[in-house]
């Protein structure tokens, strides 16, 4: 298999479910072919591609990219697909990713299959895992001809620090007329400190039983001392209490961080869907029957609002000594 | 102006997969999607403040015509539907095919998607169209405007937004976000009962059998298997010493 994995960065970084797709296709194929469109410079983040497993770093570096839209990357991708013969392409989702692994399948006449949490190759054929029926079974998806394109659930795969050097080369392409016809006139950064949630290791998530807007102080708080993102349901999040950016669940993010804290959420399918794929799920609920329970590796039974100060200040102090351990 | 927006009709509540044919259920009532709703609202909302001939498009079963019929009870003019048993099964890239046929023969000025459909089927459909139309496109629209032959998007994106210029004809997947879609009336229902609904097969769209349908697809559902199992789950339910519990149970996993 000659795969090809599209990084996406941010603010000079990789994002993590991109350096998880470099671990993955390691495993894949120890030749692990990728690709990083953006303005210039982009050889800090080839180096980075190459501490994760990349051999091969292809870079479009161009001030026309530094805006982030969809086509122009197609363009891009597609001349390098052409051009080196890769019969499959790995993206990690993103508003981003989504859009360019779509209208690239259309690009090279290909098959894609998205939302998949896993992929191997079996009987020399590449079988993709996708979770369906809200998460209740798990398909297993193939493609018919090549060149395969795959979106991945981000946080599938754990990025790996490799320690290698990548190979760089750098592709010109002449954009398609339509590619440019976009333009991107204004972007807002949100300047919330810490990861963003897609991206965070750690997630802390408020519902309902939160009970106000004003409580989300507490997810914000534990979020803090463990470097996570936070999140809401939608519930909460319709009630003003949160802003829909935060929102997880069926029509909201879908994530797979390390850690899953559900603070006062019981766990309605609507919201499962989002998060069941989290590695570890802590859920902290007055109701003993709250579905959350069910899919949670560790459930306390009790009010969120006594034991998430006392959580809060025990990380806080244990993450304080580990930073003087290590100073 | 004219505005298309493509539609879908879903199963209602839990959807399942046949076991035989590894396809959805789509025998039980079905209704438009609920996300679809926020794409037609904002078609009419623009027809609305700008004037606009609304033309909903579907692609689907037979009783994929009842939202259609409710995408003209909330305010669309005309409707296209696709019904045609060799579109059956169409992945991603067939349904594109199928889709960009007809919006070749409508030529409206813009298209409107909804974020995903609730039966589990891709959120990037839209993409796979304008490309295949050759038109630029932005996702995740939480404001929409027209004006001298260019729409303007509010784009969310996981860092904050863009403002996303694109000169029409031009494809917007809308975010749930974006409006509160209004309900239907009864003047509506009876009024969409008497409204143009034109019914397409494959060949009316100038494809083949083999371009649509599993012959036109290049992905494959192979097999159903059951999640993979989450272990047992650790109950701690004295209050009290909680936080320290939750603390250990992390510590042994190295998670913090």
């Amino acid at each position: 298999m000659r795969a090809l994995v599209f990084l996406e960065h941010h603010a000079g970084g990789l994002a993590a479910g991109s350096l998880g797709l470099l671990a993955k296709a390691a495993t894949l194929d120890p030749e692990v072919a990728a690709v990083i469109v953006g303005g210039a410079p982009l050889d800090g983040l080839a180096a980075d591609a190459g501490k994760h497993g990349a051999t091969t770093v292809y870079l479009a570096e161009d001030d026309t990219y530094d805006p982030p839209l969809p086509q122009p990357r197609v363009d891009v991708v597609e001349q390098i697909v052409r051009d080196h013969g890769f019969d499959t392409v790995l993206f990690s989702n993103s508003v981003l990713a989504a859009d360019v692994a779509a209208a690239l399948a259309v690009r090279l006449d290909a098959g894609v299959n998205w939302d998949l949490v896993d992929v191997e190759v079996r009987g020399g054929d590449l079988i993709g895992r996708r979770p369906a029926q809200e998460d209740s079974v798990v398909l297993e998806v193939g493609w018919t001809s090549e060149p395969r394109v795959a979106l991945f659930r981000p946080g599938s795969f754990e990025p790996s620090a490799t320690g290698g050097e990548a190979r760089t080369e750098r592709v010109e392409v002449a954009l398609q007329p339509h590619s440019r016809a976009a333009v991107v006139r204004e972007r807002v950064l949100r300047t919330e400190e810490g990861p963003s949630i897609e991206d965070a290791d750690v997630v802390v998530a408020g519902g309902i039983g939160l009970g106000s807007a004003e409580a989300f102080a507490l997810a914000e708080d534990l979020a803090a001392a463990v470097d996570g993102a936070v999140g809401a349901t939608r519930a909460a999040v319709y009630k003003g209490w949160y802003p829909h950016t935060a929102q997880i669940g069926q029509t909201g993010k879908t994530v797979s961080p390390r850690l899953y804290f559900a603070l006062g959420i019981s766990g309605a399918v609507q919201h499962k869907v989002g998060m069941q794929s989290s590695k570890v799920i802590v859920a902290i609920n007055k109701d003993p029957n709250a579905p959350i329970f069910e899919f949670s590796d560790l459930a306390v039974v009790g009010d969120v609002h006594a034991i998430v100060p006392r959580l809060t200040e025990l990380l806080r102090a244990r993450q304080g000594s580990e930073r003087k351990g290590s100073a | 102006m004219k505005i298309a927006v493509c539609v879908k009709h879903v199963p209602c509540g839990r959807v399942r997969m046949q076991p035989d044919t590894l396809r959805l259920e789509r025998g039980g009532p079905g209704e438009l999607n609920e996300f679809d709703k926020h794409a037609v609202e904002e078609a009419i909302r623009c027809a609305e403040r700008d004037g606009a001939e609304v033309v909903a498009i579907s692609i689907g079963a037979p009783d994929a015509d009842e939202s259609l019929r409710t995408a003209l009870a909330l305010g669309a003019e005309r409707a296209v539907h696709v019904c045609d048993p060799q579109a059956a099964g169409s992945d991603l890239v067939a349904t594109a095919k199928l889709l960009a046929a007809v919006l070749e023969q409508e030529a409206p000025d813009l298209v409107l998607f909804g974020q995903q459909s609730s039966d589990g089927g891709g959120a990037v459909l839209w993409a796979a169209v304008a490309e295949r139309l050759r038109w630029p496109f932005a996702c995740q629209a939480s404001e929409l405007t027209v004006t001298d032959g260019t729409v303007t998007v509010r784009r969310e994106t996981e860092y904050g937004h863009d403002v996303i210029d694109a000169p029409l004809p031009a494809i917007v997947a809308v975010s749930d976000a974006i409006n509160e879609p209004r309900y239907t009336s009864l003047k509506g229902r009876m009024a969409a009962k008497k409204k143009p609904l034109a019914v397409l097969t494959v060949g009316d769209l100038g494809l083949d059998a083999a371009d649509v349908g599993a012959a036109g697809s290049r992905t494959v559902v192979l097999a159903v298997a059951p999640p993979a199992s989450r272990g047992t789950t650790v109950t701690v339910d004295d209050e009290a010493g909680a936080a320290e519990a939750i603390v250990a149970f992390l510590a042994e996993r190295e998670l913090v």
